[in-house]
């Protein structure tokens, strides 16, 4: 099923031109990319087609009547009338029919300016009023009636399902419905349920196919009508998927009223989830950092630039001067651009000569980076998000796309809808899990147990693909040997599942025709992570199930520019590319471009920081859109760490819990109000556009870069990123043949060497990168910290749906808060029952680190003895008791395990108060 | 009972049962529409009676289905010699039993019109123009009891189609008869069959669509509730013929006596070795499922019966693809009407050239219709495939009541159009009926005199398909509402000439734009009355007067009575 077969062509003639067309396409299809605009109310290209509103209507001779065009097939020989006199007359009537039951005063509409109806009665000069004039009321409460992300008007809607079919076809959640019937029918939800105790997972798409004003952002209403607002084509700032999303602006105000996202648009085709669509309200917030400030008596003042960028600077550059390349650091941020990744690891390699350099990917995707470089040549997602479709099995482990990934979790439901089949591991019950034809829900931490056994049970049937082993890859024998170690059944025993299922498992994926990986932080953020991610490559090496479409090894990165942050060398070891600092040859080349010698000092990552600052080794540090105190695991000992500092800088948009410990805090721009580029998860680099001002006296990041630069003793400056982005390409290899005019419209993916290249959908076809693709030999080790009497239970965090990592963007937006506001655990129903514990009371999660407050939700989600909670609340931080044990080759912390004990709460210990 | 393990042992059971019931005197009791007035009593009444008189070895009270002759129910036929007595009544059973069921002495007071000359069927003109062939067994078996149908010939044809003949040739034989769906669209039945199995599947369905919701429509009910086997039967043959080994009968759930005696029917024809796995020794199986519907009207629609079936809503679906390329669960399906299915037995019984010796050139057979409305003889009729409205409504029906002058029929039910006097002698078949602005539908026939309004008619049927329809697309979702705004207007003395243009182009629009049959027939009675009775539209509108004295706006208050006179 991966490869569409060719499909025969058909020749037919519309509206006097004739047209080719692959068998099998519409009549709609066929006139719609030969630019013929047939009117349609209920057709959206990602659905069904339905031929309910009539409109595409069309005459084919010696055909009788009056075929619509959405689901008639264009067949060879077929002369197609799109628009006659008759039909025309016919789409007046069938629009005067459907203007008798819209009732709206169009002019007072936010919909005027993108309202299909309103062009349609436009162009067919259909009178509104042709079955008698109306008033509208007061919207009558609904389903939506007081939901803060979506609101619904009945009064306006026409009734053309696309909202109901999009929920059920694309999103599947069927959280809307059609009541009663005839002229009765109404849009609404399961027996009228208020939306957010609906399956609704607010990701909007109703509101993106409604061709009407009767869905729409509650939020927008108001603020200014479609007509008036400017569409900027930008990228979402939350994961790693990367879609394309249009900042709905009015410049009047200078503020984002709505997020769109255009039909077609790759990778997400107009889809968008929650955060997406609704997490905007962050960029307005009065909440936003607006002038520099300088902490004295331990209390920070306003402060003009000059004094800001001349203090923070000045202690930098004496502290280096003084203590050497060690004694300062830079964090970089993955939630900002590739140009300000590039300038901030340039900056800390010529003006700050350290290479005392690192960003997030540490704290997440790290061990992908280092294991699948080990093991292909290059550690990033194989496949592409466009390819996820035609996958036959699709093999998920530790991931929650349909959470964590939402749109790639709507590409992995295009393929369950084809019949494709789904093995999940995980230790908990996700939406993915619930859908699989397997769900292994292992133990925490036993990942490499319950892989060597898939491996050997492969290896024992006969069903690795010999031929690929033995031309593409290396080291097998002793990989095969390690194998002998393994056994499905001490694998079934110490990974607490049945050993058949561990078979089938492992049969699915070798017998997938292609199988594809994907994996998360369920895999990475353990003391084994890159270990896990090795043995990963293990498996798809084994079954040669990589290197092909559909096919590969998929880590879903998690923030919105990890994949760039990395890309750029925002790292110790690496420049752009990947390109390694311990390599002469290049530390020559970026010295020469840079016009300084490239330090040489080795450089840590950001725990190394952490116990650096701690030890007081580490005496300056720049912290740039990061938020370690909410992010890095034992929150106390890095509170502690961080104090100790001599001199902190944060460049933030908020008042993040580190920038409170800052000495010196500049206030920075949000992605939509800064030009550049972001890399997705399936390597793709998009581009970023400014939308509105920022407020106050913040800048844009890339030009504070370049002012604490000059400050520190090291001008620089650019013109604009664009200027920034084409030095970064002419000096990395796989970005080399990119530029802003290539990526204007649908970004390109690396590698993509020459200006000519087209960029590269799937890795490793032919040839690894790294040449022959090499097995690891992966033990099985134990997670740092294990249950044990006092500490019971095992103890995972992650992200929600709703929420995004430490939460400060999110939970600005109101119809997020409303959804999810405060933090939870997550517990079996047998371990709530042992401990008298319900669903909703509040518990005390403790660890060795200290303790958090929370609600449980009691439930089937976690396995017997399994906690689960988010980290995205800052007054209930996960990261208060997470486990600050590390990967030893990456330094990623061990957030997926450590041990736990819960107790119900007391009566007074209520934080949702 | 045993299971039958050969169509020769089915044979000899059907001789053995024939011979054992000649000559018994029996009670036939209408023991479906009848019990609204009281028929449970009256079998009731029978059985005690007969009990206390000491009869019960000779005499036997059965419960039937429908006689026909609703207009005069209860309803109780007595054999041997075919006595029909109508409007009985408890306290004259006694009186029935020792002189008619006895004696054999007709009793004037329950004969038709009280006309001692037509106390026997064949006397009585309702049913002289009548051919009973798919109703020949409604009205003399318990439907409850297998023997009963056995015994009249039942599953000897499907006996015959699953062992001694070729799937193709059963299709080739329902081809030869020329029969077309009697669910109102006229399809051949033969050709559907053959373009289903002409596409390939993983499986094959078939389906009985027993979601008869026409307004005054009971044909299909009465086949269900009064001889369920022969639409078994017929479903056998068909699923032997398509190759098919499931089949679905969906009926509506307001039909209760009717999805009681199927469910009957499958059981004990399950228990015969007639339905289920190997059927009499074949190594033919099918399985029929019985699904009750939830009361739309638009479930009768193929498509959305599909849907239905699957558990989705009730909506219709664009065609292409027919169902019988893409039908239940995307697999080749055939959908035939009850009557069809009943009707099937007899075509491989007598056989296609036989069968299709009766009715017209285009419309071969017998169709059954209900007959309603201003008529006498109200009830149950089958009649030749080409008999004319004058026979239907003057022969059979008996004319109009108080001899009031005849205005109108309206056929098909709300799909359906109005046929007005001046085509009384259009013999009726699937063409003629069309080229008037009709359609034979499943068979609602209802027959109105001047004391009916026809834009009220009209209106009635656009109400009724504007509150079916499904409400997927707009023409019939929101077109039949603007149609039914302007007959109120009309009705309410509001309209204007304008408004008759507009019902003439909306009904065009929604005839030619909507999805499914609903909508595009949906029209027709609007249409067909503005085009045989526009003069009465026109009263309503320029006159301010409604000629049959219905609409109440348009009636002088002084003279309420004026109902009925002429206008």
């Amino acid at each position: 099923m991966a490869v569409a077969t060719e499909r025969e062509t058909v020749t037919l003639t519309i509206d006097g031109l004739e047209v080719a067309a692959s068998e099998g396409a519409t009549i709609l299809d066929v006139a719609l990319a030969a630019g013929i605009d047939v009117p349609r109310l209920c057709f959206d290209p990602r659905l069904k087609p339905v031929g309910a509103c009539r409109l595409c209507i069309v005459d084919i001779e010696g055909v009788p009547g009056l075929p619509t065009a959405c689901n008639t097939a264009a067949t060879d020989g077929m002369v197609v009338h799109t628009e006659t006199d008759e039909l025309a007359g016919m789409r007046k009537d069938l629009l005067e029919i459907i203007l008798g039951d819209h009732k709206v005063i169009c002019p007072s509409c936010d919909k005027n300016g993108d309202c299909a109806l309103m062009d349609y009665s436009y162009r067919y000069q259909a009178d509104q009023f042709a079955y008698g004039v109306y008033q509208p009321g007061p919207i009558v409460p609904n389903f939506a009636t007081g939901n803060e992300a979506i609101a619904f008007d009945p009064q306006l809607c026409i009734t053309c399902g696309r909202c109901v079919r999009i929920c059920d076809e694309v999103i599947m959640a069927s959280a809307l419905t059609i009541t009663q019937r005839a002229s009765k029918s109404e849009v609404t939800t399961p027996f009228d349920m208020p939306l957010n105790e609906t399956s609704c997972v607010l990701c909007g798409m109703c509101i993106s196919t409604c061709p009407t004003g009767a869905m729409y952002e509650r939020a927008a209403l108001g603020q200014g009508q479609c007509k008036d607002l400017e569409k900027v084509r930008s990228v979402c700032p939350y994961c790693g998927v990367g879609c394309v999303i249009e900042l709905n602006v009015n410049r009047d105000t200078n503020r984002i009223v709505r997020v769109t996202s255009p039909i077609g648009c790759v990778p997400n085709d107009g889809n968008l989830c929650v955060k997406g669509k609704f997490g905007f309200e962050f960029v307005h917030s009065p909440e936003r950092l607006t002038t520099p400030l300088i902490k004295e008596n331990g209390a920070f003042r306003e402060a003009s630039w000059d004094e800001a960028l001349e203090l923070a600077g000045r202690k930098l550059r004496e502290i280096r001067d003084e203590h050497g390349p060690d004694s300062i650091a830079f964090l970089s941020s993955c939630r900002c651009t590739n140009e300000e990744n590039y300038l901030m690891q340039k900056v800390a390699r010529t003006a700050g000569a350290t290479n005392n350099i690192d960003q997030c990917a540490t704290t997440c995707h790290a061990p992908t980076v280092a294991g699948l470089a080990s093991s292909f040549g290059s550690g990033a997602m194989t496949n592409s998000i466009g390819e996820i479709k035609d996958v036959d099995t699709l093999f998920i482990i530790g991931s929650n796309p349909t959470e964590a990934h939402p749109i790639i979790g709507l590409e992995m439901k295009k393929a369950l809808q084809d019949g494709a089949k789904l093995v999940v591991c995980d230790p908990r019950r996700t939406w993915v899990a619930e859908h699989a034809d397997i769900h292994i829900q292992h133990r925490p931490g036993t990942d490499n147990m319950l892989i060597n056994a898939m491996m050997r049970h492969i290896v024992d049937s006969g069903l690795h693909d010999a031929e690929f082993v033995e031309a593409r890859t290396e080291h097998f024998a002793a990989f095969a040997e390690n194998l002998r170690g393994f056994s499905v059944e001490t694998a079934a025993e110490v990974c607490d599942v049945e050993a058949d299922l561990i078979r089938r498992a492992a049969e699915m994926y070798a017998l997938g025709d292609p199988s594809a990986i994907f994996y998360t932080l369920g895999i990475t953020e353990h003391t084994t992570g890159t270990e896990n991610v090795q043995n990963l490559a293990n498996l798809a090496m084994l079954c040669g199930q990589i290197g092909k479409a559909s096919s590969g090894v998929n880590p879903l990165r998690g923030q919105n520019n990890v994949q760039g942050g990395c890309d750029m060398g925002a790292m110790h070891g690496d420049f752009p590319g990947y390109q390694k600092v311990t390599n002469e040859a290049v530390r020559l080349k970026f010295g020469e471009a840079w016009d300084v010698e490239i330090p040489t000092n080795e450089g840590g990552r950001i725990p190394d920081f952490i116990e650096q600052a701690g030890e007081g080794t580490l005496r300056g540090f720049y912290v740039f859109g990061e938020d370690p105190v909410l992010s890095e695991p034992n929150q106390a000992k890095v509170i502690e760490s961080l104090e100790r500092l001599e001199f902190l800088v944060c460049q933030e948009i908020f008042m993040s819990e580190t920038a409170k410990l800052a000495d010196v805090v500049l206030p920075a721009t949000s992605f939509a109000e800064k030009d550049g580029t972001f890399t997705n998860t399936e390597r793709r680099v998009q581009r970023v556009r400014k939308a509105v001002d920022p407020p106050g006296e913040a800048k844009p990041d890339w030009e504070i870069l370049c002012l604490m630069s000059t400050a520190m003793g090291h001008p620089l400056s650019y013109r604009d990123a664009g200027e920034i982005f084409d030095e970064m390409a002419g000096l990395t290899p796989s970005y080399g043949g990119m530029s802003f005019e290539r990526i204007d419209e649908v970004g390109l993916q690396w590698p993509c060497p020459t200006p000519d290249h087209a960029g590269t959908k799937f890795l490793h076809e032919g040839s690894f990168t790294r040449g022959l693709g090499a097995f690891q030999v992966i033990d099985y080790r134990e997670a740092a910290e294990l249950p044990d009497a006092e500490y019971p239970y095992v103890l995972s965090t992650g992200r929600t749906l709703y929420n995004y990592n430490i939460g400060n963007m999110t939970q600005k937006a109101s119809a997020i808060r409303q959804k999810q506001r405060r933090s939870f655990v997550e517990m079996h129903e047998r371990d709530a029952a042992e401990l008298g514990v319900a669903d909703g009371d509040y518990v005390v999660v403790a660890t060795r680190r200290g303790e958090v407050t929370v609600r449980a939700k009691v439930g089937q989600r976690t396995r017997p003895g399994a906690l689960w909670m988010p980290f995205h609340f800052v007054d209930q931080p996960a990261n208060r008791i997470t486990n600050d044990a590390f990967d030893p080759v990456t330094r990623t912390a061990e957030y997926k395990v450590c041990a736990a004990r819960l107790a119900p709460a007391t009566a007074t210990a209520s934080v949702d108060a | 009972m045993s299971r039958i393990a050969s169509p020769d042992e089915l044979a000899s059971l059907r001789d053995r049962l024939a011979s054992a019931a000649e000559g018994k005197k029996r009670v036939l009791v209408c023991s479906t529409g009848c019990l609204a007035v009281g028929a449970r009593d009256i079998d009731t009444a029978f059985r005690d009676g007969v009990a206390a008189a000491g009869l019960e070895a000779e005499v036997e009270v059965v419960q039937t289905g429908c006689h026909g002759l609703c207009a005069m129910a209860p309803v109780a036929v007595i054999e041997p010699h075919d006595i029909v007595y109508g409007r009985n009544r408890v306290k004259y059973v006694p009186d029935v039993i020792s002189e008619t069921v006895q004696r054999g002495e007709v009793i004037r007071r329950f004969c038709y019109q009280r006309d001692p000359g037509m106390a026997h069927v064949d006397d009585i003109p309702f049913y002289e123009h009548q051919t009973k062939r798919v109703l020949r067994n409604v009205g003399r078996i318990d439907p409850r009891r297998i023997e009963d149908a056995i015994q009249r010939g039942g599953y000897q044809a499907a006996a015959k189609a699953i062992t001694t003949m070729q799937p193709d040739e059963v299709v080739a034989e329902v081809k030869t008869s020329a029969i077309r769906g009697r669910g109102g669209g006229g399809f051949p039945t033969g050709l559907k069959w053959e373009i289903c199995k002409s596409f390939p599947g993983d499986d094959r369905y078939l389906i009985c669509n027993a979601d008869e919701g026409d307004p005054g429509a009971f044909m299909d009910r009465a086949l269900l509730e009064g001889d369920p086997h022969s639409v078994i039967e017929g479903m056998i043959i068909a699923a032997y013929a398509i190759e098919a080994t499931k089949g679905f009968i969906y009926v509506r759930a307001e039909y209760p006596i009717a999805v009681r005696h199927i469910r009957i029917a499958i059981d004990q024809a399950i228990e015969a070795g007639l339905l289920g796995s190997d059927i009499l020794g074949s190594g033919f199986s099918l399985d029929i499922e019985v699904r009750e519907g939830a009361g739309a009207f638009v479930c009768g629609e193929e498509t959305a019966m599909i849907a239905s079936l699957e558990g989705e809503r009730g909506i219709a679906r664009s065609k292409p693809p027919y169902p019988a390329e893409k039908g239940y669960l995307d697999q080749p399906t055939i959908i035939n009407n009850v009557e069809t299915f009943a009707n099937v037995p007899l075509i491989v019984g007598e056989g296609g050239a036989a069968f299709g010796e009766s009715g017209t050139e285009g419309s071969k057979g017998t169709k059954i219709f209900a007959l309603a409305g201003q008529v006498n003889n109200t009830g149950l009729v089958e009649v030749p495939m080409g008999a004319t409205i004058r026979d239907i409504v003057f022969g059979v029906g008996g004319g109009m009541p108080r001899n009031r002058e005849f205005k109108a029929v309206q056929m098909g039910g709300p799909s359906g159009g109005c046929v007005p006097a001046a085509h009384l002698d259009l013999p009726i078949d699937y063409d003629s009926l069309r080229e008037v602005g009709a359609i034979m539908g499943s068979g609602g026939m209802i027959v109105m005199d001047n004391t009916t309004c026809i834009v009220d008619i009209a209106r009635f049927f656009i109400t009724f398909c504007a509150e079916e329809s499904c409400g997927l697309c707009a023409p019939c979702r929101l077109g039949t509402v603007r149609l039914q705004e302007i007959l109120d207007r009309i009705c309410e003395g509001d309209g204007t000439m304008a408004d008759l243009d507009a019902l003439e182009r909306l009904g065009d629009v929604v005839s030619r734009t909507s999805l499914c049959g609903l909508g595009q027939t949906a029209p027709n009675p609007v249409l067909s009355t503005l085009r045989h009775f526009r003069d009465e539209y026109e009263a309503h509108v320029i006159d301010k007067t409604c000629p049959a004295g219905v609409c109440k706006a348009l009636v002088p208050e002084k003279e309420p009575a004026a109902a009925g006179k002429e206008a």
